[in-house]
C-alpha cells in the first residue's frame, strides 16, 4: 500500500500540461507575432537607411527570435499567465490548510501539486517556444513582404542559408532551463505562502518578479 | 494510546508550547481548552507532525514519533489519524464526492467502483444526503463544509480523530449537532477523539477528559466534573467566560 505513496501523478501532470499550454498559447503567439513585426520593421528601416536596401531582414528576425527572444518572451508570458496562477492556487491551498490536509490524507504536496506542475512547465514551455518562434517569424514575414517590399522567397532564403541546427538547439535548450526555473520559483512561492489573502497576493507578485530578471 | 511527554515548540524566539505532558485515553473524548493563541492548534499539529516539535516526545502505540524523518514512515503513522480542520480545508478544485474519497486513493486499496457506496454511507453518517456529492465546496454553508470534511475524515476509518475547533463559527444549533456527531462516532465506531475548543458548552457535553492549556502549559487535566469544581482561578475564569480574573490581569501586565 505504501508503494502507492511514490507513484507518479500522471493524470495531474497531463491536466497541468494542458492547462499551462492552453492558458499561455494565445498570449505567447500574439506577443511573438508583434515582436517579429517590430523587429522586421526596425531592422529593415535601419538597414535600408545604411545600404539602401532592406537586406537580411529574415536572418535578423529569425536569429534574434530563435536564439534569444523566443525563449525569453515565452518564459515571461508563461510566468505572468500560468506561473502566477500556479502560485496563487498553491498559495491559497497553503493558507486554507489544504496543504496540511493533503499530508493527513496520505499524500505529499510535492508529489501531488509540485511535480505535476513542474512536468507541465518543462513539457509545454519548449513547445510554446517553438510556436513563439514560428509566429514571430511570421510577423516578420508580413512586415518584410508587405511593408518593406522584400520578396517572400528572399525572406525565407535569408533564414535557411544562415540558420543551423546549433542555433535552433541553443534556444531550445534555453527554453528547458527557463521552464524549470519558472516552475520551481512559482511552486516554491506558492507552497511557502503564509498570511491569508495578503500573503497570496505577495507570493504571486513575488513569483513573477523573481522570474523576470532571469 | 497517545502520550505527550515534555513537548516543546518554539517559533523563533516565541515559545508556544513549554513542556506539555498529556495522555490521550483510547476510545475517549479528550477536549483541549484554551484561549486564542494558547498553542492548542500547534499541539495537535505536532501530534501528527504537521509541525515539528522543538523538543520532547510523542509516543503513539509505544513508538516515539517526534523525531521520525522518513516521509513514508510518517505517512504510515498518519494513516491512523483523521484531522478535521478549522475551516474544513476541503479541496476547492474537487466536488464534495471527490473530496470524501480523496484519502481512499492514497491510504487504502478500496476499488473505485466502491466509491459511490462509500460517499453515500459517509455523508449519511454526518447527516447529509448523496445529492451534496455533486456540489462544489464553495456552494456549501459553514456547517455543511465541516460535516463534509468530517465525512472525508471518516472515509478512511481512522482510529483517532483530531478536531480543530469543530464548533467555531457555527450557530448554536449547528454546534450542538456537531457535538452530537462527535459523541455518535465515539459510540458507534469507538474512535479516540481529541477536540480543541473554546466552546465550554460543547466541551462539557462531549468530553470524558479536559485539559486546560494556558501559555503553552497544561494547567489542569481532569474530568468535566473536576473542572466544574476546581479552585484554579485561571480555569474558573475561563469556564465562567469572564473578562475579570487572572487571565485578564496577566494580559494587562504584558
Amino acid at each position: 500500500m505504501l508503494l502507492l505513496a511514490v507513484r507518479f501523478e500522471f493524470k495531474q501532470a497531463v491536466e497541468q500540461s494542458v492547462t499551462i499550454g492552453v492558458e499561455s498559447f494565445g498570449v505567447t503567439a500574439l506577443t511573438s507575432f508583434f515582436t517579429g513585426m517590430v523587429l522586421a520593421l526596425q531592422a529593415g528601416n535601419t538597414i535600408d537607411s545604411i545600404f539602401g536596401d532592406p537586406i537580411f531582414v529574415g536572418t535578423i528576425v529569425t536569429f534574434s527570435l530563435i536564439r534569444e527572444l523566443g525563449p525569453v518572451l515565452t518564459s515571461v508570458v508563461v510566468s505572468g499567465r500560468a506561473g502566477a496562477a500556479v502560485t496563487a492556487q498553491i498559495g491559497t491551498m497553503a493558507v486554507t490548510e489544504q496543504i496540511d490536509a493533503l499530508y493527513t490524507l496520505g499524500t505529499n504536496p510535492i508529489r501531488y501539486l509540485v511535480i505535476p506542475r513542474m512536468v507541465g512547465f518543462v513539457f509545454t514551455m519548449p513547445i510554446l517556444t517553438l510556436f513563439s518562434n514560428l509566429f514571430g517569424v511570421l510577423g516578420g514575414y508580413f512586415v518584410a513582404v508587405y511593408a518593406l517590399g522584400v520578396p517572400g522567397e528572399i525572406y525565407m532564403t535569408d533564414i535557411t542559408s544562415f540558420m543551423g541546427a546549433k542555433d535552433f538547439m541553443h534556444g531550445f535548450i534555453k527554453s528547458f532551463a527557463f521552464a524549470f526555473m519558472v516552475g520551481t520559483v512559482c511552486c516554491y512561492k506558492g507552497i511557502s505562502t503564509r498570511g491569508g489573502a495578503e500573503g497570496v497576493g505577495k507570493s504571486t507578485t513575488g513569483a513573477v518578479v523573481t522570474t523576470m530578471p532571469f | 494510546m497517545i502520550e505527550i511527554i515534555n513537548l516543546q515548540k518554539d517559533f523563533g524566539e516565541k515559545k508556544v508550547l513549554k513542556k506539555v505532558n498529556l495522555k490521550i485515553e483510547e476510545g475517549k473524548v479528550t477536549c483541549i481548552l484554551g484561549g486564542s493563541g494558547s498553542g492548542k492548534s500547534t499541539l495537535i499539529k505536532c501530534l501528527i507532525r504537521l509541525e515539528d516539535p522543538t523538543d520532547g516526545k510523542i509516543i503513539v502505540n509505544g513508538k516515539d514519533i517526534s523525531r521520525l524523518k522518513s516521509e513514508i514512515k510518517m505517512a504510515a503513522i498518519r494513516r491512523h489519524f483523521g484531522y478535521l480542520f478549522q475551516e474544513g480545508a476541503l479541496f476547492d478544485s474537487m466536488t464534495v464526492g471527490e473530496n470524501v474519497t480523496f484519502g481512499l486513493k492514497y491510504l487504502t486499496n478500496v476499488p473505485e467502483s466502491d466509491y459511490p457506496k462509500i460517499i453515500k454511507e459517509k455523508l449519511a453518517l454526518v447527516g447529509l444526503t448523496e445529492d451534496v456529492a455533486k456540489l462544489n465546496p464553495s456552494e456549501l454553508s459553514g456547517g455543511m463544509k465541516k460535516r463534509v470534511s468530517l465525512a472525508r475524515v471518516l472515509a478512511v476509518n481512522p482510529k483517532v480523530i483530531l478536531y480543530d475547533e469543530p464548533t467555531t463559527g457555527l450557530d448554536p444549533i449547528m454546534s450542538d449537532i456537531i457535538s452530537d456527531l462527535i459523541l455518535d462516532l465515539k459510540a458507534k465506531l469507538g474512535v479516540t477523539s481529541v477536540v480543541i475548543t473554546h466552546d465550554m458548552h460543547s466541551a462539557f457535553k462531549i468530553a470524558d477528559y479536559i485539559a486546560f492549556l494556558y501559555e503553552g502549559q497544561i494547567l489542569l487535566y481532569g474530568t468535566p466534573e473536576e473542572f466544574r469544581k476546581t479552585d484554579n482561578p485561571y480555569v474558573k475564569q475561563f469556564v465562567a467566560g469572564s473578562s475579570h480574573g487572572p487571565i485578564q490581569m496577566k494580559l494587562m501586565k504584558d
